[in-house]
């Protein structure tokens, strides 16, 4: 058993001692036997990509040319500077890639570790089938993820960004393995860790910093920062700053699925921290109580902060803590387990299940916030045990250079590419206007109720009759 | 009757942003036969009558002065120029309670996207009996029965109204809302805020408050202190059935989140209020009584105690002016603003507590705009900070009581 929950009696040599198998193991080009692949799993959205506007007529091309797969995501410059995509932009692109993908997979993958379940008979499939494309715009977004938080790291030490900043890398696998599942109709919502989320659900580098930054082309409009980042045309109901909120907000989400009779789920992600709020419980029976169509993911990453979960946890398995919600414990490290559980669990929503709690085994590289070194309270070798052997990245680009999709260098010229996007990216944002005065008094209430007013203590003169 | 199809007093968002400089007229007021003509400047209200119309009412605060509230209470001899007086046609007799439930029922007939979320509202019909029979006539998913979970069912409305649904929260108390604090502030205010405009929150959160007889401290808090500092929160109080029917209405319709506050001892209060729809503005204050020696300013169960005061100053030959400002939050500073400008001296009563309370803020808020109007402090009567003992005796030591109301009006008139 390679995938081993760390238990009550867990140490910190332990982890450091763990026999981690290596991270590309397990493939084997088996081919043709694609058929296997549903189809709705190709369910693919546009690439996690600064200029996202091209990339996925770029991913489509690389089914055709094997090899082909580093020029073109060269990438055109997006021209619309501060604008995001348009939803009909958004809605032709991923028509386009539904048919590109529902070609199916020739590409096995085997799991390295297996799932743990709880109250299911069976789980998911233990091998996966796959495509060059799918292989490679996982890549290419998880590459663009870790990417863009090590540039926020940089702009956070140069006070570029302040307050608070919660970094993504080391989790990539979780969003690239949940969105090649989900479709833009199923709502998400997630607590403060949201950059990855808010990339998966087709949020592009430029807002993420541009919010990042406090500056008005952010997809908050610089007023909300990183904990706030939303976009309401693909679903993502947010990035919340108070731990455990997600839940109850999901729940919500899935009782208005279900309210409106829609074929399909939420996924309420919370952390391994957020796991012993007691709100969490209160929504999760309800949720059981009305059968309603949600995901319940951990991202389990060990430590809530500083805490190791060991130390705030009687139970530290998340996905059987309820003897009436069936779960599924995930290697979190690696986006093919997280797919193939995600697409378990959609289908057992979807069928009228109710709900379900997926469990990811992850770990973050950052500290919880940027004033945590992340090293007061864990080892240095921990950290690099989890980096050398179960790199989310390092996984996928294993199997693509065994495949023979691309060589190594290939991957290296991509990375590269990647990484001067992201930093291109970075200078448009911080060179992206401050917001205006005036926006501090809107998006207080809603004026179409005529209602004009700067609160009890308004600051505005009352002009009398 | 041309006039009908012709004048809205005024357009929703004139009516709020106070700009009274012009009428907009071509807005159907809807079949309301008794409209109210609001002039420029002097705001005078006229009246006349006009035909039936088939349009659905209209969404302003015109509609509040179309009734005369014939309240049991309400004992005051009016002024023959008071605004707000017409003679009521038809209309029926139901108490504030059932009023709440009409509102409540016109607008789930209306839109399916209203539904009601709280403990025991389904089957039970409400603990005040606001949405008796809503289980057997719109099914359990309108009338959503939820385990006793206040943090997360509200949080789940949250999520809901974020979708566009618009569910309305029922606190069985207002303390228990307590439990959902973080919902209600960090989620329902600030989301459209930090969202940069994406997602607006369109719920409404009500139930019971106030003092009781003898509830104890817990079950006769006043949240109205709590909330009114959380951006992005609209806050209603009723105090009649009528503004009771038409607030509700239009806290339903409202695309902000707004909170309605009930009072325990107010459900069985009996007013006659029209068969025809009407709607009442979230943001305006209710002229109950208009005076010229002293503005007081009050709101839920309070304005009764200081209509009862009134009854002995008026035969003491005093002239009170009594607003009833209705919207906590934000203040109508119009309204109250004019008054000042008319009597130069404020009293508020008030049953929140006297520290950090809603007086406290409105009398900030007169301070800071019309100081120069005013010809003595403003004075304010409030609660005492204290839990609200179980005892009798005690109890009503605790709130303001209308001798006193009497006495601070006559101690204010004589300096």
């Amino acid at each position: 058993m390679r995938f081993r929950a760390l238990r009550s009696g867990f140490k910190f040599q332990n982890v450091a001692g763990r026999s981690l198998r290596p991270g590309a193991g397990g493939v084997s080009a088996v081919g043709r036997n694609g058929d296997h692949l549903d189809s709705s799993l190709g369910a693919a959205k546009p690439s996690l990509s600064p200029s996202s506007s091209s990339s996925n007529y770029h991913t489509s091309r690389l089914s055709h040319n094997r090899g082909d797969c580093i020029r073109p995501i060269g990438v055109t410059r997006h021209v619309g500077a501060y604008t995001s995509r348009s939803i009909a932009a958004q809605a032709a692109e991923k028509q386009e890639n539904d048919s590109a993908s529902s070609k199916g997979g020739d590409i096995e993958v085997e799991l390295l570790n297996p799932f743990k379940l709880h109250l299911l008979e069976s789980g998911p499939p233990t091998h996966l089938h796959t495509n060059k494309d799918e292989l490679m715009k996982m890549y290419r977004d998880m590459n663009v993820l870790r990417r863009m938080e090590l540039k926020a790291d940089q702009l956070f030490k140069t006070q570029q960004i302040r307050g608070f900043c919660h970094l993504y890398d080391g989790q990539e696998a979780i969003p690239a393995g949940m969105e090649a599942v989900l479709t833009y109709d199923d709502c998400v919502v997630t607590a403060y860790r949201d950059h990855g989320t808010f990339l998966g659900r087709g949020g592009t580098v430029f807002e993420t910093f541009s919010e990042l930054m406090g500056r008005k082309t952010g997809c908050s409009l610089g007023k909300g920062g990183s904990m706030h980042l939303f976009k309401k045309e693909n679903n993502f109901y947010g990035g919340w700053g108070i731990v455990g909120t997600s839940g109850p907000l999901g729940t919500g989400l899935a009782l208005a699925l279900k309210y409106t009779k829609k074929p399909n789920v939420t996924v309420a992600i919370y952390g391994d921290g957020a796991a012993n709020q007691g709100q969490l419980y209160e929504a999760q029976n309800m949720a059981a109580l009305w059968n309603l169509p949600v995901i319940y993911l951990v991202e389990n990453n060990h430590y809530g902060m500083g805490t190791a979960e060991w130390r705030a946890s009687k139970q530290t398995t998340f996905f059987d803590r309820l003897h009436y919600i069936p779960g599924i414990k995930v290697d979190g490290m690696d986006a093919f387990s997280v797919k193939a559980a995600m697409q378990f669990a959609k289908d057992h929503c979807v069928a009228g299940k109710g709900p379900i709690v997926i469990e990811c085994d992850t770990y973050r590289y950052h500290g919880h916030s940027m004033s945590d070194p992340g090293s007061t309270y864990r080892s240095r070798d921990e950290i690099q045990n989890f980096r050398q052997e179960r790199d989310p990245i390092e996984r996928v680009s294993k199997i693509i250079v065994k495949e023979g999709i691309a060589s190594a260098d290939d991957l290296k010229k991509l990375a590269k590419d990647i990484r001067r996007e992201v930093e291109e990216e970075a200078t448009k944002a911080r060179d992206a206007p401050q917001p205006e005065e005036h926006e501090l008094f809107s998006h207080i209430y809603r004026l179409d109720t005529g209602l004009v007013t700067y609160g009890c203590d308004r600051k505005k003169d009352v002009e009398l009759a | 009757m041309a006039l009908s199809q012709g004048i809205m007093a005024a357009s929703v968002v004139d009516c709020c942003s106070r700009s009274w400089s012009a009428l907009a007229l071509g807005q159907n007021v809807g079949p309301i036969r008794w409209i109210s003509l609001i002039v420029t400047k002097t705001r005078k209200v006229l009246t006349i009558q006009a035909s039936t119309a088939e349009e659905p009412a209209s969404f302003g605060p015109s509609s509040q002065k179309l009734w005369t509230p014939k309240l049991v209470t309400n004992a005051v001899a009016t002024k023959q120029d008071a605004p707000a007086t017409t003679g009521a046609k038809g209309g029926h007799e139901l108490l504030l309670f059932e009023a709440l439930r009409e509102g409540l029922e016109e607008e789930m007939e209306r839109d399916p996207t209203v539904v009601v979320m709280g403990e025991d509202v389904g089957h039970y019909g409400g603990s005040y009996k606001v949405t008796k029979g809503f289980a057997e006539k719109f099914g359990d998913w309108r009338a959503l029965d939820t385990p006793i979970a206040e943090n997360s069912f509200t949080g789940m409305a949250v999520g809901a109204a974020m979708t566009g649904l618009r569910p309305i929260i029922e606190g069985m108390n207002m303390g228990f809302l307590l439990l959902a604090y973080n919902q209600i502030s960090n989620n329902c205010g600030m989301l459209h805020y930090t969202s940069g405009g994406q997602f607006t929150i369109p719920c409404v959160i009500r139930g019971p408050g106030g003092v009781g007889r003898q509830l104890g401290a817990e079950h006769s808090q006043r949240l109205e202190s709590y909330f009114q500092s959380v951006p992005g929160l609209q806050m209603v109080a009723c105090s009649t059935p009528y503004n009771a029917k038409g607030l509700m209405k239009a806290a339903i319709r409202s695309n902000n989140p707004v909170i309605l506050f009930e009072h325990v001892l107010l459900y069985n209060l009996k007013e006659t209020i029209p068969d025809e729809e009407y709607i009442c503005c979230l943001e305006e204050a209710e002229m109950v009584r208009p005076g010229k020696d002293v503005t007081i300013l009050t709101y839920s169960r309070m304005r009764h105690y200081v209509l009862q005061a009134a009854k002995t100053l008026v035969s003491k030959g005093y002239d009170p002016e009594i607003i009833d400002i209705r919207s906590l939050k934000p203040f109508d500073m119009y309204t109250i603003g004019n008054s000042v400008k008319k009597t130069h001296k404020v009293l508020i009563v008030e049953e929140c507590m006297r520290t950090g309370g809603i007086g406290a803020s409105l009398r900030a808020a007169i301070m800071e705009n019309f100081f120069d109007y005013l010809d003595a402090p403003i004075g304010c009567l409030s609660s005492q900070d204290v839990p609200t003992p179980y005892s009798g005796p005690l109890e009503e030591l605790t709130v303001v009581q209308p001798h006193q109301i009497i006495s601070a009006v006559e101690k204010m008139l004589s300096e």
